[in-house]
């Protein structure tokens, strides 16, 4: 099955916000009285009931001040840190087109999957203790309908698509920026997890901090060590203490004391 | 009936089936999709009320149309066989299933008397005798027939009309032949407010 992707060209993001409300109709979500931050933003960070969030970045620049829109969702690694520390089995899945789920009635609640995630994006509800994130609308997506946000924006900045198309389209898009002027446009796809399903085409991409992402992100030591290695070790020393006692038992026998009988 | 079963091909079938068991390989099975919303609904194409773009809409309604059934709408998205959006919506157009379901949605007449800081909730027609009678009492006291030059105007300028961004054509064209009627002049739309 062909990998599914999402590019996101910031460049033509006007931050008209109607992914934003497109995710939370498709999903059902409430909408939650935020905080005013003093910008243009929705909310000042992802919700557990708030999936997709565009950033208003401010730069300072010679002529004064720009923005570098940012839209903020799971990035559906192809090497998911969240799917990685997730102890449950079948909470977190990884679809055959490449979409990281998350499946509720097998989630625990145990918050393992926010500190697995570089991009610090699954939220706990404190009301169903269930963690919950962007899921590109695999539902949509499985019967052949784009996601909720790529289907409502007005300015063509959202596509979705085969992946390797996606990719080339990016490549291109980012030659013409840097044709255009903007000599440090670039793709984003982070290869420390990776690859993402959601691709970038950033007017800087040499500096990603910028746009409000990582430079290198990458699923943390402690994570992939318990994950890897470690999870490794533990179940030979169960496995190896339980074989060892058993080949003990049959080969001297049941402990015995002074004073028993034989 | 016996099969020839080797000890090592027992022991290794024993372990895949062990393995099985304890959920190291049921990650597929478990990969199950969500339920799409809109996969039993009845589609109805309509146009956004909102501002002057008119982009076409498809509003997704639960229920089979039974008699005993209240339709329900799910969910509202762009009509991408519309020339105009092209299957796209504007953040309005989008959230214009929360137009339709709203618990916050007005659905009486609230009246605040003059002076008065509380809304009170009254009846249509109390409403509706209400502000036949202020419309009637300034059309009597502010109705011109004629201008300063003496050619015959008809207009009535002490009364405005404003008209809803959400209206459909239908009241649109009622509020027009309404507003021509009584000669009213100023006249605005919410949606250039």
């Amino acid at each position: 099955m062909q990998t599914v992707a999402k590019l996101i060209d910031t460049t033509l993001c006007i931050g008209c916000k109607a992914c934003e409300l497109a995710c939370q109709e498709w999903n059902d979500q409430e909408f939650t009285l935020g905080v005013f931050q003093g910008t243009y933003q929705t909310m000042p960070d992802l919700a557990h009931n708030f999936w997709n969030l565009i950033k208003f970045n401010e730069r300072e620049t010679a002529g004064g001040m720009s923005w570098l829109m940012t839209k903020y969702q799971c990035m559906h690694c192809a090497d998911p840190g969240c799917l990685r520390a997730c102890p449950a089995p079948g909470a977190i899945v990884q679809l055959r087109n490449g979409i990281v789920d998350f499946n509720h009635d097998h989630c625990i609640g145990c918050g393992y999957c926010i500190t697995g995630c570089p991009f610090d994006v699954p939220r706990l509800s404190p009301a169903t203790k269930k963690v919950y994130k962007c899921s590109l609308c695999s539902d949509r997506t499985a019967v052949g309908l784009s996601p909720a946000c790529i289907k409502t924006c007005p300015t063509n900045c959202l596509t979705f698509g085969a992946r390797d198309e996606l990719l080339r389209k990016a490549e291109s898009r980012a030659e013409q920026l840097r044709a255009d002027g903007h000599a440090q446009a670039g793709v984003y796809n982070p290869q420390g997890v990776g690859g993402t399903n959601v691709l970038y085409v950033l007017k800087d991409a040499t500096e990603p901090e910028a746009h409000g992402l990582p430079k290198d992100p990458t699923i943390p030591l402690s994570v992939a060590l318990w994950k890897g290695p470690l999870k490794w070790l533990g179940t030979l020393t169960l496995v190896g203490g339980i074989l060892g006692t058993f080949f003990h038992y049959v080969r001297f026998g049941p402990r015995t004391y002074e004073g028993q009988e034989k | 009936m016996a099969r020839d079963v080797s000890r090592r091909g027992f022991v290794a079938k024993g372990a895949a089936a062990a393995a099985t068991a304890f959920g190291f390989d049921l990650r597929p099975a478990q990969a199950s999709v969500r339920e799409l919303k809109i996969s039993r609904t009845t589609q109805t194409h309509s146009v956004c009320p909102y501002c002057a773009v008119g982009c076409s809409v498809v509003i997704h309604t639960l229920g089979d149309k039974a008699h005993n059934v209240k339709p329900a709408v799910v969910h509202i998205e762009g009509d991408p066989e519309s020339p105009v959006n092209r299957g796209t919506l504007c953040p309005k157009g989008i959230s214009l299933k929360e137009f339709v379901t709203s618990d916050r949605r007005l659905t009486r007449v609230l009246y605040r008397a003059p002076g008065a800081a509380d809304w009170k909730t009254i009846s249509w027609d109390e409403a509706f005798a209400r502000m036949a009678r202020a419309i009637k009492n300034a059309r009597d006291a502010g109705f011109e027939e004629t201008d300063e030059q003496g050619r015959t105007v008809n207009r009535l300028r002490n009364v405005a009309m404003i008209g809803g961004c959400t209206d459909t054509n239908e009241i649109n064209y009622l509020l027009s032949k309404f507003r021509f009627g009584l000669g009213i002049l100023p006249y605005e739309n919410q949606s250039r407010l």
